[in-house]
């Protein structure tokens, strides 16, 4: 058999094309398998930059910190508790761009599951906090 | 093959030869046993020819539950016969398991008879995730983009590889031209195979009025069949509206999206005969 990605993950991959919100969407192993322009935006780089990439390469390359400016470990990522405890989740965090810049973004991160049993990845929508 | 068309049976002057009957196919493998790939209309005339020499096991592979592709189940001879053992598989939705959404067509005000009183052994099975055996033959089930819970079937008998994606939108939110493989809906399921009976519903010209209905256009097929190298394609699932002579148009224009060899595209039509191979 051809490796091909799971269905969810396809239709999940087109609705962040097609969304206006930046999103983010991970497979069951947290390897990230895409994210859409409007999250290039806000991230400062593209998916062609970092992705595919796993979980420890993807997390570090955005420098993430919590609010106050402390850098956030891999386990206190919104997608990598999604991933965990398979349950939504919502933060406030700061990702740091490649030139810089901290940006303080709020996201909510989500299991996927084709069936009850069947966990398939993550996905998580975010958006940039003003001021 | 004992019925290929979409959606609704069309009988009719103008579908004779490519026939009325929604899906059904009968597969016959090496080792002689009986796999019925859903249960449209045409499983009835499937039941009518078994007559008195069906096997005492039959198994049904359902894509999904759209009445097309289960309308014929309650019609179809040995589920009314107290010595056949049917057993049928299909996809399960999130909240449900198969037995119960095929008990809501087996039940009035639909049907007369409740599922549990149909007189053969019938045993109901939610596919598996990974591959499982029926005799000599290696199957899997994968979800595939259509509405509601819908999966193709790959199915193999040594080295023989066929696969059956009735129903399937692959283009939907895609450009197949320029996503890799990996990310196309089905690609597993059909990669290499000797035979893909595919979705071939519309016409380009058809499509754009019909996108999210959970069926390919033309074009979608055989850029599907291409991504997929598969040896052989037939157009199946027809469009009830299409005639005789518009489905043979079609066949033109696919031939010439298909390239080389071009007479490695076919339209199935109800009573072909495929060997797998
Ligand atoms: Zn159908
Ligand atoms: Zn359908």
């Amino acid at each position: 058999m051809q490796q091909q990605k799971s269905l969810v993950l396809i239709l999940a991959r087109d609705l962040a094309d097609k969304l206006a919100s930046a999103m983010f969407v991970v497979d069951a192993d947290g390897t990230l398998v895409y994210f859409n322009e409007p999250a290039e935006r806000i991230l400062g780089r593209s998916f062609a930059d970092v992705g595919p990439a796993a979980m420890q390469e993807w997390a570090s390359a955005f420098g993430p910190l919590t609010v106050e400016g402390r850098p956030l470990t891999l386990d206190e990522l919104p997608l990598t508790v999604a991933l965990r405890e398979r349950q939504p989740v919502h933060k406030q965090l700061a990702v740091t761009t490649p030139s810089g810049e901290v940006r303080q973004i709020a996201a909510t991160a989500f299991p996927l599951f084709a069936r009850t049993d069947e966990f398939e990845g993550a996905a998580a929508v975010f958006w940039e906090l003003e001021g | 093959m004992w019925g290929c068309r979409g959606s609704l049976a069309a009988p009719g002057p103008e579908t004779v030869r490519y026939g009325g009957n929604t899906s059904c196919l009968e597969v016959r493998p090496s080792d002689g046993r009986l796999i019925v790939i859903d249960a449209g209309t045409g499983a009835r005339n499937l039941g009518i020819a078994l007559g008195k020499n069906r096997p005492d096991r039959i198994d049904i592979l359902l894509t999904h539950l759209h009445l097309d592709h289960i309308e014929g189940l309650g019609f179809f001879g040995p589920v009314w016969d107290e010595g056949c053992e049917v057993h049928i598989w299909g996809p399960p939705s999130p909240l449900r398991t198969l037995r119960e959404d095929i008990a809501k067509y087996f039940s009035p005000p639909l049907f007369p008879v409740h599922l549990d009183d149909l007189p053969s052994h019938l045993v109901i099975h939610d596919v598996p995730g990974g591959e499982w055996e029926i005799g000599a033959t290696k199957i899997r089930a994968q979800p595939v983009n259509h509405p509601g819970p819908t999966v193709g079937y790959r199915l193999q008998d040594g080295d023989n590889v066929l696969t059956y994606i009735s129903d399937h939108e692959p283009a939907l939110g895609v450009d197949l031209r320029s996503v890799t493989p990996d990310w196309v809906s089905g690609y597993a399921l059909a990669y290499g195979a000797d035979v893909l009976l595919h979705d071939s519903q519309y016409t380009e010209e058809e499509y754009p009025g019909r996108v999210g209905w959970g069926h390919s256009s033309i074009a979608h097929t055989v850029s599907f069949a291409l991504i997929t190298k598969v040896k052989r394609l037939v157009m199946f699932h027809h469009d009830p509206l299409h005639s005789d002579a518009q489905l043979e148009a079609m066949l033109v224009r696919a031939k010439e999206l298909w390239g080389e060899e071009p007479d490695d595209i076919v339209l199935s039509y109800e009573g072909m005969e495929i060997e797998v191979s």
